[in-house]
């Protein structure tokens, strides 16, 4: 029966050969190896609940209608139709609550498996050549992913919705020289907006970023199989020979386990955990803002960056060179991106290791890095925590603008503290390791744990750089 | 009957080697290693499957019955648990009943120096026949250039990019009456202390981001307006743009402490990023990351009592950008 099969497919492609080294494609295991993956599943059920939206939802405003549907505190209110279908979904449609909110955790857990990913990536050096290339499409896809998850609560008219998309038109305003012109072409008026942007918002989420992001992902994992997965140090792996298990038979089920667990997890959130509740908010005016109502928490470091921002906007003479938001909307997300797609040329510069890298670097490894990265993450992390002040205010009682300032000491101060503090610590740690080896080898013994004190093997490094281990020679 | 023969001849020779059970080839080795059977692993496998199915069908049930309390709890309930099942299914899978095996692969090389070179040899050698390569390339780019610019033309289409006049406009006139979210007009003595109104052009669009104001009334003694401002607001009534002038929220806070030493003086708070403007000042940022005073809107009593504009705003509402203090509101 598999026999016939195989022979159908390949009599008619010809692919068994490629099919074969495919099943017995080599995964070295690792827990940290399947956050990628979770981003991916995540994604797959974006898109299979996303599908399920487009056919109840409706992304116009142009016109008000009168709701007289089974939500009763929103009877006879004055809303959008882009409303009025959000409301429907989640009330008149069966099952709709459950896909909508299974929909909204998705773009969450998508998201945050893409920073952990990353993360793990930059820490392990797993960014290093030849698989730069694999990196920068990955943050090319984080990026869109924020602008996915921003355009997707965007669109559905609701007051955190408008209130966003003020936000997003102010900053856009705020780009030196060209802000109002850009605003005026992204919205098609002044805000509001012309109610033709809904529809440009629409496509973009539904059409545009997902065939981007879809495109992004193929290529992406396309590098992966062709330059292979990466690994950490273990007997008989070397930058030349990759160890693990075959996808067919031990990867397979593992990773078909990981996909069912992520939906399992989505769903149960989505059917379980409320998320976005829309009639809460109400339809948007103008005139309207709440402090209950908060964005998805991928957009809480630039929340937390345009409020951290001292008043001033730069201007010279009647012109405005740079408004304010500008420094938390744009410049400091650009600057966390701008650094993270430098950094391998940058890591290359410092160091001048410019070879092929196919092992892993623990993060002690590269004390510099490990420093540098784990002070990046403090500063964007302490941001990040400054746009809960708010919350933290009205939940405990501590005073607003005190914790501002706190904050506008402290995202200077700490990143600074932990660069020092880290880099110490992956020095200490490399210097007992040392000791370790040297002790085991005084008293003729191996140590026990193979891949300890590896990184004292010829071609091995010095604490304080940035882990070279052991690289294979330039050609 | 030579022929008829051979095919008779023919059909049983195939009709028995069909019935001959198909010939296996020998197994010269196993690809994947064999391992001992695991039956309990089998049958918690069999177990689950069985559940997956049991949730499957619960889910149908709920969405079939109708008027369920909680529908959607128990349908993501039923959905993922069935999920949840299959992935315990396969990872027992995984673990238990299948191969464990290790393999090792080469990894692929550092690419190919002599395909690399013959690549770039092939485009090269393809534009050998041009003399002038760099006049080409001027053209070339100058064309790709253009076009390019063309093809990008008819985005202008998508909003009034060059046309910066909508950013002063307000719909803001002398006379113009103050009117509530219901188009009833603000009398002077509606306007109490230590609350917040917000209030509209009357005949105008609410939804344009020029029209809301919001109106509070302050002890005339504790205004500190700017001298060219001091008749804007009559009995200590202040209106000003509803918009902050940081990333253009609605300001629906106002800090109008009822217990005099917690906070010195009434402010109005952006629930954005909270930037907090002073009333008493003429909407002067006292906190915050605003960078521009809230623009305030001259007000006057008419003779029946009632609220109206006195004229347009101190300037442009809104957001900053870059021309923002060139020009008045309009």
């Amino acid at each position: 029966m598999v026999q016939k099969l195989v022979r159908f497919l390949d009599e008619r492609s010809g692919t068994a050969p490629f099919v074969k080294k495919a099943l017995r494609y080599v995964f070295p295991d690792h827990w940290s190896f399947l956050l990628g993956e979770v981003a991916l599943y995540a994604f797959v059920v974006l898109v299979a609940t996303g599908i399920y939206l487009t056919f109840f939802f409706d992304p116009s405003v142009a016109k008000q209608v009168v709701y007289h549907g089974e939500y009763v505190p929103l009877q006879g209110q004055e809303m959008t139709p882009a409303y009025r279908s959000v409301v429907d979904i989640s009330f008149s449609v069966k099952a709709g609550l459950l896909l909508r909110q299974t929909h909204h955790w998705a773009a969450n857990v998508f998201v945050a498996a893409i920073v952990l990913h990353l993360l793990r990536m930059f820490f392990t050096g797993a960014f290093r050549k030849p698989r730069d290339l694999t990196y920068y499409i990955g943050l090319v896809m984080l990026t869109l992913a924020l602008l996915e998850g921003y355009v997707g609560y965007s669109m559905v008219d609701d007051l955190l919705s408008g209130m966003g998309l003020a936000i997003g038109y102010g900053v856009a305003l705020s780009v030196p020289f060209f802000g109002a012109n850009l605003a005026a072409l992204v919205w098609g008026a002044p805000f509001p907006g012309d109610p033709s942007f809904w529809g440009r918002m629409y496509i973009t989420h539904v059409f545009l970023l997902p065939i981007a992001i879809g495109t992004l992902i193929a290529v992406h994992l396309a590098l992966v199989a062709l330059r292979h997965h990466t690994q950490f140090r273990r007997p008989r792996a070397s930058e030349r020979r990759v160890v693990g298990m075959p996808a067919l038979p031990a990867q397979a089920p593992r990773s078909l386990g990981l996909f069912f667990g992520v939906v399992a997890v989505l769903f149960l959130l989505g059917g379980l955990v409320q998320i976005n509740p829309v009639w809460l908010w109400g339809p948007y005016h103008v005139a309207s803002a709440t402090n209950a109502a908060q964005p998805d928490w991928y957009l809480g470091w630039l929340i937390g960056a345009l409020r951290l921002v001292p008043h001033f906007d730069w201007t010279i003479g009647d012109y405005t060179v740079v408004a304010n938001p500008f420094w938390g909307g744009v410049a400091f997300p650009g600057l966390v991106f701008g650094i993270l797609f430098l950094w391998p040329w940058l890591e290359r510069r410092l160091t001048g290791d410019t070879g092929f890298h196919n092992l892993l670097d623990r993060p002690r490894d590269a004390p510099n890095r490990t420093a540098f990265g784990m002070a990046l993450l403090t500063w964007v992390f302490v941001i990040f925590i400054a746009g809960s002040a708010d919350r933290v205010d009205v939940l405990f009682g501590i005073d607003y603008t005190a914790q501002i300032w706190v904050y506008r000491v402290l995202i200077w101060v700490l990143p600074a503290v932990v660069f020092f503090v880290t880099r110490r610590v992956c020095r200490e740690l490399l210097a007992g390791e040392q000791v370790a080896v040297a002790r085991a080898r005084e008293q003729g013994s191996v140590p026990s744990r193979p891949e300890v004190g590896l990184q004292g093997a010829p071609g091995g490094q010095g604490a304080g750089s940035f882990g070279d281990g052991d690289r294979l020679p330039e050609t | 009957m030579a022929r008829l023969r051979d095919w008779l001849v023919a059909a049983a020779v195939l009709l028995v080697g069909r019935r001959r059970p198909p010939a296996t080839p020998p197994v010269a080795r196993r690809i994947v290693p064999a391992g001992a059977p695991d039956r309990r692993a089998e049958t918690a496998v069999v177990v689950l499957l069985l559940a997956v199915a049991a949730c499957a069908i619960g889910f149908i049930v709920v969405y079939a019955l109708d008027r369920v309390p909680h529908q959607t709890q128990f349908l993501g309930l039923a959905i993922g648990l069935a999920f949840a099942a299959l992935a315990a299914a396969s990872i027992l899978i995984g673990k238990r009943l299948v191969a464990e095996e290790e393999l090792e692969e080469d990894y692929p090389g550092q690419g190919d120096e002599d395909a690399q070179r013959d690549v770039a040899q092939i485009v090269e050698e393809s534009g050998s026949r041009f003399t002038r390569k760099r006049l080409l390339m001027l053209a070339g780019g100058g064309a790709a250039g253009a076009l390019g610019l063309a093809l990008i033309t008819p985005a202008v289409s998508l909003g009034p990019v060059f046309d910066m006049d909508p950013f002063y406009e307000t719909p803001w006139r002398r006379g113009r009456r103050l009117v509530d979210g219901n188009g009833r007009p603000y009398r002077a003595s509606d306007i109490q202390e230590d609350i917040f109104y917000t209030a509209f052009p009357e005949g105008a669009d609410p939804e344009s981001v020029a029209a809301p104001l919001i109106v509070v009334r302050l002890d005339p003694a504790q205004l500190r307006l700017p001298s060219e401002r001091t008749n804007w607001a009559p009995g200590g009534i202040l209106a000003y743009s509803k918009i902050c002038t940081h990333a253009g929220c609605a300001i629906a806070l106002y800090r109008s402490p009822l217990f005099p030493p917690v906070e010195p003086k009434p402010a109005f708070v952006c629930p954005c990023h909270y930037s907090t403007f002073d009333p008493a000042s003429g909407g002067t940022v006292l906190f915050g990351p605003a960078g521009r005073a809230l623009p305030q809107l001259p007000l006057e009593v008419d003779a029946g009592g009632g609220l109206r504009a006195a004229g347009n705003f101190s300037g442009p509402i809104g957001p900053s950008w870059w021309g923002v203090r060139m020009k008045d509101a309009r």
